[in-house]
Formats: C-alpha cells, structure tokens, sequence
C-alpha cells in the first residue's frame, strides 16, 4: 500500500536543519501542504531534504521540492538532497532544467487608473474605428464603380440568394410587427381623440405616422437584427477559418465576392420590405378604427385620400436604401474586424447591430430636418 | 498503485465496430497497449486514426465492442467514474483545442482548478512550470491562443494535457507543423516525460523520424483493422504492400539512415 498524503516533519539535528517528506507528491494533494512548506525558513546553515519515503512524484511535487531547495539556497543555506532515487532525479531535473525563479501571480492595478485607462482606450479606439469605417465605405464606392462600368462582374446567384434571406425570408416577422403596431397606433390614437370628437382624425395619426416613419424605421431595426447580424457572423466565421486570406491568396477581393452582394440585396429588398410593411400598417390601423370608432373602409380609404399628399409615402421610402446600406456597410464591416478567436465573433455581432440600429435612428433623425428644411 | 507481475494493460480494445451511418470505419478492431510503452499509430488517410483515438477517449460510441483504459470500460455518460478516468489521461488535439478566450496560462489552470482544486501561488507556478517544459518563453503564459503561432499553440496544448501529469498521454499528430529542431525537442520531451513518470503515449503520427526514434511499438490501420503491430524491425520486414510503401519510401530511408539503424 502507498500512502495517499504528502506528509513533510522537520527537525533539527545538531545544528543541521533536517526536513523529512514522505507519501504521495502528487499534483492532487499538493494544495494541502504547499503552505506548510513555504513557511519553512531555516536561515544560513546546512540544512537537508530526505525524500527517501516518498512514494510517488511528479513534476508538480518535483517542483515544489526543488523550488524549497532554490529558495533555502538564495536564503544562504546550503541544501542537500537526500534519497533520492534515479526517477526523481530525472523528474527533478527535468524540472530545474527549466531555471525560473519562483513567480508570482501578476499583481492587480489600482482600479481608478484601470478605467482611466480604458476610458483612454475606448476613445482612440471609435476615433479609428470611425477612420476605418470611413475607409471601408470607400473600397466600397471603388467597387460599386468597378461593377457600374463592368455588371458583368456581379455575382447575380449571390446577389439573389442574399435577396432571399434577407428580403423574402423577413416578410412574416416585418410584415406581423407592423401590422400590431397600426392597431396599436390607432387604439391609442383613438381614446385620446374622442376627448375632442376628432376620431376621425385617427385615419391621419396612423397614415402619416406609418407612412413617414414607423413602417419604414421599424423594419430597418428588424432587418439590422436579422441580416445585419448574421452578416457579420458569417463574415466573421469565414475571417476566424482563414477562408478570407484564402480568398485574397486566389486573387479574389472580398468586397467584390462578400460585401457587395450582401449590400446591393439589402438595398434592393428593404424598400420592398419598407412598402410590405406600410401596407399592413394601415391595415391593422384601418382594422382597429372600424372595430373601435366604426369607421368603414370606405370612409378610411376616402379620409385616408385626403390626409396624404404625393410625398408622404416616398419621405418614407426614400429613407430605406439608406438605412439598407447602412446596416449592410456595418454589418460586413464588423465581420471584417473579427480577429482570430470564436469569442471576436460573439463581441462584433453585437456590436453590428447596436451601430447599425444606433446609425439608422441617428439618419432619421437627420432626414426629418431636411425634409423640415425643404418643407415637405 | 498496480501489482508488478503480468504485464499491465494501459488500453484494452476488443472487437470494436465504430460507423456513422452507413460508413464502417473499423469493424472487429483489436489493439492492446502496455503501460509504460508509446505506441505510434499509422495509417492511409481516411483509415480512422484520430477516430480511433476519440473513440478510447469517449468521444464516439462505439457501436459494438469494448474499449477500457486502465482497467476500466470507457463511457460516454457523464459519470463520477467516467470523469476520475479522464483525469488520468491528457489529450492533445491536432490544432491545440485551446479555448480561445482564455491566456494559455489559464488554459493550463483550468485543469488544475478543476479536478484538483489548486489555488493562489501554487496554481500560477505550476502553470508556468508546464509553459517551459514544453519548451514555450515564459512571456507566453500571458497570450492568447489567436496570438501564438500553429507550432505554439500545439506546445500549449500539450503543457494543457499535461496539467495534471496523466498516466496516458493521447497525441493526435503532435509533431505536423513544427520544424524539424521543435518537432525533435518535442520528441525528446515526450521521451523524457515517459521515463519520469511512466508515461504511456498512444500517438498518431506520420513523422517518421518520431516513429523510429520514441516509438516503442507501432500499429498500422488498414481495412478497418489493426493489419500490423511490431517495433519498427517488424515493419521494416513486412510484406503487406502499404507497409512496405511506407516504411521503404523515400522519406522512410531517408529517417532510417538519421536514426541508424
């Protein structure tokens, strides 16, 4: 039988410093006595190891054995080993030959000055991703220019694939989230015009607001979820698989093969999903004001006729390839940035849909003083 | 501890038929590897190697047979039984298996910290004892798999296997990728270790320098079967016609006349 615990006994003999170790020096029960050992300071004298009842080593016991030894030395001592068998000594050796000074742990740094920091940090870094972005944006221009002059060179198989995905996939979800909020709109919209006996004026809250900015804005945060993010993860993937630097090595530009068939889909099919989501807007606008008020569809349709002017629709959709190339840009952009490990995936997933999201909203915004400005 | 006397068995694999779906990939496969002895395991591509070496190590189930290491019939439940097996073996993937968001230090650690529950000063000086041993700088505890080179990351990922100083080392093409210096320094660690702690080390290779010079036994997989088992002078006197392509090819004498034999 083997003892299963590490035991270590000093003693003094004479005026030598005598330490005793027997039982299993084992990776496993090393944790126990490992403190017991480093408390141990025999000062400048000769001092010996006698591992002769030790049953078992391996390298985690052959290091704190020699790391005892190393320590005692540069105290001044003279350390002997003692009972030492030919494997221990391979083990130990093959452990010394590796001459590190015991390491510590690094220290933790002052938490002020950590996010001091990397609030320096953070900065720097939106002011080059900013630059790069812009840079990006144009290597995109160059090969929209290369494909206008050359529509050859478009990946129509691609381009209608990404079409599919994007735009046709996505028409349920958009399609059902615009059609609750129309019947949101106006049954909110309803209770507080009937205070005023202005119900009728419910056709126009829920025409221009759909019209002009909801059914277009929350189909550009649907999308920038859906195809935003699962371009960058699929970008993304394919950077972390070397399968860009392949592509590159092959003489094929990663633009013109990923980016672009992605961004022409998104800006040809969010308008389109744009209009799908007007439609049922007004349908479920038009469904609650005749269920709640009693207006009839044909009464909806006619103060419908005269609530809209002829921009009221395109102030809306105008917007739409804007946003799709937006979300695109970031998206691919994003994927492009992954580097190396599984987890850069997951951190610039997110970060595509929260710039593309945050871009969408801050672009409408800037659309809505234009149109301010130029009265319409 | 074991009782010396008749020779030990470190893998014990009888009859075994491992398949996904149609695809039979070993069918009645023997193999028998001793304790303390490395064992190189060799094969055509598509003959199953690495799925052999997944399936000892309960990765696939097989579909009939059995397969035990150390005395005991592997599984891939999840059980007490099963985990204080995997304890005593290390694995080293082909490309490392780093996790990737994690120092090669604290993929060194986590080992430690789970199965062994190290702590403090102790935990940090083991980790960057298993860094030099496989032969990495020191500074390299600190960085990321993404940030090391292929050669690096298999060094990492052996100091990994070897957290736990394990009675059965598994290697999946160890020395693919490393220059010649790396990839013989890599077998001298092998041999060293085998020598201080009683290593048994089922590898599979195609470097034929590492199967002349550390390889105790080798086994060659062909038909779905262990075909050949011997030190390499059987081999070497084989007439199977891969063996003797193999092992008489022009890389094969090329290591033959290194080594000297």
């Amino acid at each position: 039988m083997t003892a299963t615990q590490a035991w270590l006994e000093p003693r003094e003999e004479g005026d030598a410093f005598v330490l005793a170790l027997g039982g299993a020096w084992g990776v496993d029960n090393l944790a126990a006595i490992d403190n017991d050992l480093r408390r141990l300071h025999p000062g400048k004298r000769r001092c010996s190891i006698d591992i002769t009842e030790v049953s078992r080593l391996d390298t985690a016991g052959a290091w704190a054995i020699w790391r005892t030894r190393q320590n005692w030395e540069s105290d001044g001592a003279t350390v002997e080993l003692v009972g030492v068998t030919d494997d221990h000594q391979v083990l130990l050796d093959a452990v010394g030959k590796q001459h590190m000074e015991a390491q510590r742990p690094p220290r933790a740094p002052n938490a002020f000055i950590e996010m001091v920091v990397h609030l320096g940090e953070v900065t720097v870094d939106i002011a080059k991703e900013a630059a790069d972005l812009l840079a990006f944006l144009g290597q995109i221009t160059v090969a929209l220019g290369r494909h206008a002059l050359n529509p050859g060179r478009l990946r129509a198989k691609s381009l209608v694939f990404h079409m599919q995905e994007a735009g046709l996939n996505a028409i349920p979800i958009v399609g059902l989230m615009s059609f609750l909020i129309g019947i949101v709109l106006a049954f909110q919209g309803a209770s507080q015009l009937q205070r005023f006996g202005a119900e009728v004026f419910v056709v126009n809250l829920v025409a221009i607001s759909v019209l002009r900015e909801i059914g277009v804005l929350m189909t550009a945060i649907i999308v920038a979820g859906r195809s935003g993010s699962a371009f960058t993860a699929q970008i993304g993937s394919m950077k972390v698989n070397e399968e860009i630097d392949a592509m590159r090595a092959l003489g094929l530009d990663p633009i013109e093969v990923l980016v672009l068939p992605r961004l022409l889909a998104l800006v040809i099919t969010l308008p389109l999903l744009a209009f799908v989501a007007d439609l049922l807007g007004l349908l479920g606008g038009g469904l609650m004001a005749w269920i709640v008020l009693g207006i009839s569809p044909g009464t909806f349709i006619e103060r419908l006729n005269d609530a809209i002017g002829q921009w009221t629709f395109w102030v809306g959709i105008i917007k739409a390839p804007v946003f799709a190339f937006t979300i695109a840009m970031i998206g691919c952009y994003e994927g492009l940035q992954v580097g190396g490990s599984a987890e850069s995936v997951g951190q610039r997933t997110t970060r595509a849909v929260v710039e593309a999201i945050f871009l969408v909203i801050m672009i409408d915004a800037v659309f809505s003083i234009f149109y301010q400005l130029v009265g319409i | 501890m074991t009782v010396a006397g008749a020779r030990d068995l470190a893998i014990h694999i009888k009859g075994l038929r491992t398949q996904f779906g149609e695809q039979v990939i070993h069918d009645g496969l023997d193999l028998d590897v001793e304790k303390g002895e490395i064992l190189g395991v060799v094969g055509g591509s598509g003959t199953g190697k690495s799925v052999l070496l997944r399936t000892i190590i309960g990765l696939n189930r097989p579909a009939a047979g059995t397969v035990e290491v150390l005395g005991q019939e592997v599984s891939d439940e999840r059980s007490e039984r099963q985990r204080s097996l995997e304890r005593r073996w290390g694995v080293l993937f082909q490309d490392g298996a780093l996790f990737s968001s994690l120092t090669v230090a604290e993929n060194i650690q986590v080992p430690l910290k789970e199965h062994v529950k190290l702590k403090g000063a102790l935990l940090h000086e083991i980790a960057a004892l298993k860094v030099r041993m496989v032969g990495l700088p020191p500074e390299a505890g600190a960085k990321y798999p993404s940030e090391l080179s292929g050669g690096m990351r298999k060094r990492a990922g052996l100091a990994r296997a070897l957290a736990l100083d394990p009675e059965i080392l598994f290697l999946d093409e160890p020395t693919a990728g490393l220059d010649p210096i790396g990839a013989a320094a890599f077998d001298q660690l092998i041999l060293d270790l085998q020598a201080a702690l009683g290593l048994t080390v089922f590898m599979v290779t195609h470097d034929l320098d590492s199967l002349h010079t550390i390889c105790d036994r080798i086994a060659v997989l062909a038909d779905r079967k262990v075909k050949l088992i011997g030190p390499m002078e059987v081999m070497l006197q084989s007439e199977h016609p891969w063996v003797r392509e193999y092992f008489h090819g022009p890389r094969a004498r090329a290591a033959l006349a290194a080594t000297g034999s």
